[in-house]
């Protein structure tokens, strides 16, 4: 019985990292299968959705759930937990020392600072700028209209609880900046410059993601994921939007 | 011109990598297939092809390529897939919609969101394509045998 137990709480905390990671939910529920299936579980259940996951070891057994509240995209993890899982299913590594590994991970810090992601915040916007069709002059102006639109985000994704209204803020210092910049002649088009520098803001991953999820038959975590994406299209919009009501 | 396309693209899908926090030793393997998805689509959509089937195209090129690279690193493919397909992804014309919307100008902002849809299906197609082919060689492979 205790051995059971420990499978539940393996498989849980893996499904916990990948989809706070932003896994998608059909790939937590095949690693949480597998590690199930690999320590003997002949019919293991499992349901996970983008706020939560139902796990049990059988039909008609306890089930154990799990709320997921903060969501971020952080592909290492993702790896990671992929590691451990191939790890148990090869047979090279005990449950419970698969157990400790996961809680490692689960505390981990993410990859790289914030300065350095701002700063390929600030590259990848120029870049985007370039690539939708833009000229160099616009280049500088859109990295740091880009950046301080990053920093806004995450400076905001602190001190408030609520996501949506970060990414508005965060487009709001956008739109104002790319303004700023046009009036005062330092850039030149201000709808390329918007674009470029809003872009690591837009919810790419969760529109693909849904759509993907749909697909597959994932109806609840696709219709999630869409309306998470459409939500946080909107804020950029609206923290846009404002810029243009006041010009 | 086209030099400066695969340059940006690179930048901007490793970019984006960092951004999800992938793998140091992934980067460049990312930088490389949004390069190369984003180079497909471009040369595409300049010969005159629509953006829907030139996006699905690409996409289909960065799932494969994804795959190979999966299997070869050992890593999940999300990882060289979600930055390999961040150039394709709608968000410009996402932006314009919703800027139409918030402008009330809604006959212009439902047009965009449409090709929001498709462009975001065409990319779900081409990812899916390539799980497809790939499940069909392996199981024709377990036939064989």
């Amino acid at each position: 019985m205790k051995e059971q137990i420990s499978i539940e709480k393996v498989c849980m905390i893996a499904g916990k990292i990948m989809l706070v990671s932003g896994a998608e939910t059909h790939r937590v529920e095949d690693t949480m299968n597998r590690i199930a299936m690999a320590n003997g579980i002949a019919n293991p259940q499992s349901y996970a959705t983008p706020t939560g996951i139902n796990f049990s070891v059988d039909i008609a057994t306890t089930t154990n759930s799990l709320r997921i509240i903060k969501r971020s995209t952080d592909l290492h993890k993702i790896a990671e937990v992929n590691d451990v899982s191939r790890n148990i299913s090869a047979g090279k590594i005990t449950l419970s020392e698969a157990f400790h590994k996961l809680q490692v991970i689960d505390r981990e810090h993410a990859t790289y600072p914030a300065w350095i992601q701002i700063l390929t915040a600030a590259l990848a916007s120029g870049c985007f700028m370039m690539m939708f069709g833009g000229t160099w002059f616009d280049f500088l102006p859109t990295a740091i209209a880009g950046a301080l639109g990053f920093i806004a985000m995450l400076v905001f994704d602190r001190l408030i609880e609520i996501r949506f209204l970060a990414e508005f803020f965060g487009a709001f210092v956008i739109g104002a900046s790319a303004f700023l910049f046009v009036s005062l002649g330092f850039g030149k088009l201000m709808d390329m410059i918007i674009i470029g520098a809003v872009m690591p803001l837009v919810p790419g991953l969760p529109i693909t993601n849904a759509t993907r999820e749909l697909m597959s038959g994932h109806f609840i975590s696709g219709i999630s994921k869409g309306v998470e994406a459409l939500l946080t299209a909107f804020a950029i919009g609206a923290g846009v939007a404002i810029i243009f009501a006041f010009v | 011109m086209i030099i400066t396309q695969m340059i940006t693209s690179f930048i901007a899908s490793a970019g984006f990598g960092i951004i999800f926090n992938a793998p140091r030793n992934a980067l460049v393997q990312c930088g490389t297939i949004g390069m190369l998805g984003w180079i497909l689509y471009y040369t595409l959509a300049e010969r005159g092809l629509d953006v829907v089937p030139a996006t699905i195209f690409a996409a289909m090129l960065v799932a494969i390529l994804s795959q190979i690279c999966a299997k070869y690193y050992k890593m999940p493919i999300i990882i060289f897939n979600v930055s390999g397909i961040i150039p394709l992804v709608p968000g410009g014309v996402a932006y314009n919609a919703m800027r139409n919307f918030v402008e009330n100008d809604y006959f212009t902002a439902v047009q965009l969101s449409a090709q929001v849809m498709l462009l975001a299906g065409g990319i779900a197609i081409g990812l899916m394509f390539s799980e497809v082919v790939n499940q069909i060689t392996k199981k024709a492979g377990a036939l064989g045998r």
